[in-house]
């Protein structure tokens, strides 16, 4: 029987076994920002280790940096910190930094593809749990602890256990106004959010084959809302095209050399899976999460489960009606919102910014919402103001932002305050994620999150499209 | 902080003390310790923030003074679900947490922990039912984690809990931290890293 995909990348990448029964797995790419490494960098110290290979290891500023104000010293003073950290961690280790004011930085997950940093047929790690994202291109990308930061940063490897594979897969054409948001969250509605555990994703079917890599990096960037490590789709035309003439892919004839071994890491005809499940695309609607974890979502025009009539975990949905101060059984649909974010790893590309345009063109902005577009890299932010997207989103009432993670996590002054009610295009809904510890977060695709801007309240974003 | 190489002190074989129960499935490491904690280059003083906004709430049992001191934290299914950070396994190991047993762990999570030296053990839903029902009763109950034995034992009665045999290895041999075996070999890694087209031309 052929291989798939994994297992041939896995093979590749062995250092060996060890002891314990994980393999020993060189990570061919290394990618870190200011939260998750200082400790790290603390941790090489105290043991006199340096970094082995800083020529693979990448950093970036993304997870706190404001997105308005940019004057140094920063006003958070832990804030300025962090950033001083990474900027001595860089220099006295030797590795590459995209600061602030790079026209490369980004967000660690928009910046690896947009830069051919990331490639198909590598290992990849960063100290973040949506290094799923890589996966799009065909590369074994997992999210990890800070410990393993340090581990990869000595030893360019890390121990793991070889998890089991599943292929999901997705048939059929997506319709108008269904965008790969609302695949990634019926998958995870359907497989749930731990249904991943132990598991690689292979995502594949012809919704798949058609989507642009920006679209195949949306649906990986939220394996782990499923519960799984890493998910990947197998390398095509689509990855070679967008990867030719990116400033880290190879180029000339290195770039065709590099095309044939890219294809021959693709999983085979015939390759067996541990696991393999099909969902029809064509039936997919706008999606919307109703709860406090990305599996509790229904379509736009759907309505909330009602606890007693649940065949699953009752009181995970009482818990999340609860918070959210929703009743069992309502639509979702014309649900008021304050905050609309349009922003993250999983859509902050240009596609997601000129769907999202789309929708705010000639349109207001509700009065008292508040609604910001935070693009994903220095990079997407020109080209948007290059396409004039920036003035349509200002236009309509948006606050147009500098490239970082923002209200995704709320770890710079863009927050949610007391109860808000924000439409997101980030990936978690959980209880206090957006900085308040009683906001709540409905997900959604970026037009959609523009058609709740638009109207105060959810929206079936087909309606604004027709 | 680092924690120490493998030496006698990083053997686990079995953990006693007393149990903080955490009811509920999905308990995502946002909620363990918040974002804006984040906002450090160490993982000092991190054990006071423990659960903070869930804490606002009354009768949090992190705020339960029959529960303070406990080494083992129970919980239901998919504990530490949500992002990597490690920041959540270090505020429980700075509040004094030794041991978990839950349903189920998120992977990124467990494997944080092992990195710590935290054994994660996994039992049934029914056998966690009844444990927490039981705890709740007597909070003071004293509960040994043997991570040999792959049981839990609470007075008189005992449950299974267990890890997968190669974790349980690394525990019991004190070689849970990785890092000196990833420098073992450093021409295994070179090797590897020559075989590999993309660092080398193609
Ligand atoms: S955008 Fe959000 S999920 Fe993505 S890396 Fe930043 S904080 Fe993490």
């Amino acid at each position: 029987m052929s291989k798939n995909l994994f297992e041939k990348v896995w093979a590749a990448h062995s250092v060996r076994d060890l002891p314990s029964g994980q393999t020993q797995l060189f990570v061919g790419l290394h990618l870190i920002h200011e939260v998750t490494s200082p400790q790290a960098f603390q941790m090489l110290r105290e043991r006199g280790l340096k970094v082995m290979h800083p020529e693979r290891t990448f950093a970036t500023v993304d997870h706190i940096i404001p997105t308005d104000m940019r004057d140094r010293p920063f006003l958070d003073a832990l804030a300025e910190e962090m950033m001083v950290a990474i900027e001595d961690n860089a220099r006295d280790f030797e590795i590459p930094l995209f600061g602030m004011n790079d026209q490369r930085q980004g967000i660690v997950h928009v910046i690896g593809p947009e830069l051919g940093l990331t490639q198909p047929g590598m290992t990849i790690a960063c100290g973040d749990s949506h290094t799923s994202t890589h996966g799009a291109f065909g590369a074994i990308a997992f999210g990890i602890g800070t410990s393993q930061v340090r581990d990869v940063l000595a030893s360019q490897c890390m121990a793991m256990a070889r998890p089991k594979v599943r292929r999901v897969e997705v048939n059929g054409t997506l319709g108008e106004g269904v965008y790969a948001k609302d695949v990634t969250l019926h998958v995870i509605g359907a497989l749930g959010v731990k249904g991943g555990v132990g598991f690689a994703y292979e995502y594949a079917g012809e919704a798949l084959d058609r989507m642009s890599m920006e679209e195949r990096m949306t649906v990986c960037n939220m394996s782990i809302e499923g519960g799984a490590r890493c998910g990947y789709v197998n390398p095509d035309e689509t990855t070679f095209e967008y990867l030719e003439g990116r400033a880290h892919t190879p180029k000339g004839a290195d770039f065709h050399r590099a095309v044939e071994w890219w294809k021959g890491i693709a999983s085979g005809d015939g390759a067996g899976y541990d696991d393999v499940v099909q969902m029809d695309g064509g039936a997919i609607a706008p999606t919307v999460t109703w709860g406090i974890n990305p599996g509790q979502s229904c379509s736009v025009d759907g309505t909330l489960p009602r606890p007693e009539d649940a065949t699953g975990d009752a009181a995970s949905i009482v818990e999340a009606l609860q918070y959210m101060g929703f009743e069992g059984g309502q639509r979702i649909e014309g649900t008021p919102i304050e905050v609309a974010f349009i922003g993250s790893c999983t859509n902050s590309r240009i596609s997601d910014l000129r769907e999202a345009a789309r929708v705010a063109r000639g349109r207001k902005v509700a009065s008292g919402v508040k609604a910001l577009v935070v693009p994903g890299s220095h990079d997407v932010r020109d080209q948007a103001q290059a396409e004039g997207l920036d003035q349509v989103f200002r236009d309509a009432g948006f606050e147009w932002r500098e490239a970082g993670c923002s209200m995704c996590l709320a770890m710079n002054p863009d927050k949610l305050q007391g109860r808000q009610m924000c439409a997101s295009s980030s990936n978690r809904n959980f209880k206090g994620r957006q900085g308040s510890p009683t906001g709540r977060t409905l997900l959604m695709s970026p037009a959609m999150v523009a058609a709740a801007a638009i109207n105060g309240k959810v929206t079936d974003v087909r309606d604004l499209l027709n | 902080m680092t924690q120490p190489a493998s030496t006698a002190s990083s053997i686990r074989k079995c953990i006693s003390g007393r149990v903080v129960p955490i009811r509920g499935n999905d308990i995502d490491t946002d909620r363990i310790i918040p974002a804006r904690y984040l906002r450090t280059v160490t993982f000092d003083g991190l054990g006071e923030h423990v659960f903070e906004d869930d804490r606002v709430a009354e009768g949090h049992p992190f705020d339960n003074s029959s529960y303070a001191g406990a080494a083992i934290l129970l919980a239901n299914d998919n504990f530490g679900c949500g992002s990597s950070r490690e920041h959540a396994p270090q505020a429980l190991l700075r509040w004094g947490i030794q041991v978990f047993v839950a349903e189920s762990f998120a992977e990124i999570f467990f494997g944080n922990c092992v990195s710590l030296g935290l054994p994660c053990l996994q039992a049934s839903a029914a056998d966690v039912d009844r444990l927490m029902a039981r705890i709740e009763a007597e909070p003071t109950l004293v509960m040994q984690c043997d991570i040999e034995a792959q049981e839990v034992r609470f007075g008189a009665d005992r449950i299974a809990a267990t890890t997968p045999a190669g974790t349980r290895q690394q525990f019991l041999d004190g070689s849970w931290d990785a890092l000196a075996q990833l420098l073992d070999e450093p021409a295994a890694i070179e090797a590897a890293a020559a075989r590999l087209p993309y660092l080398n031309g193609f």
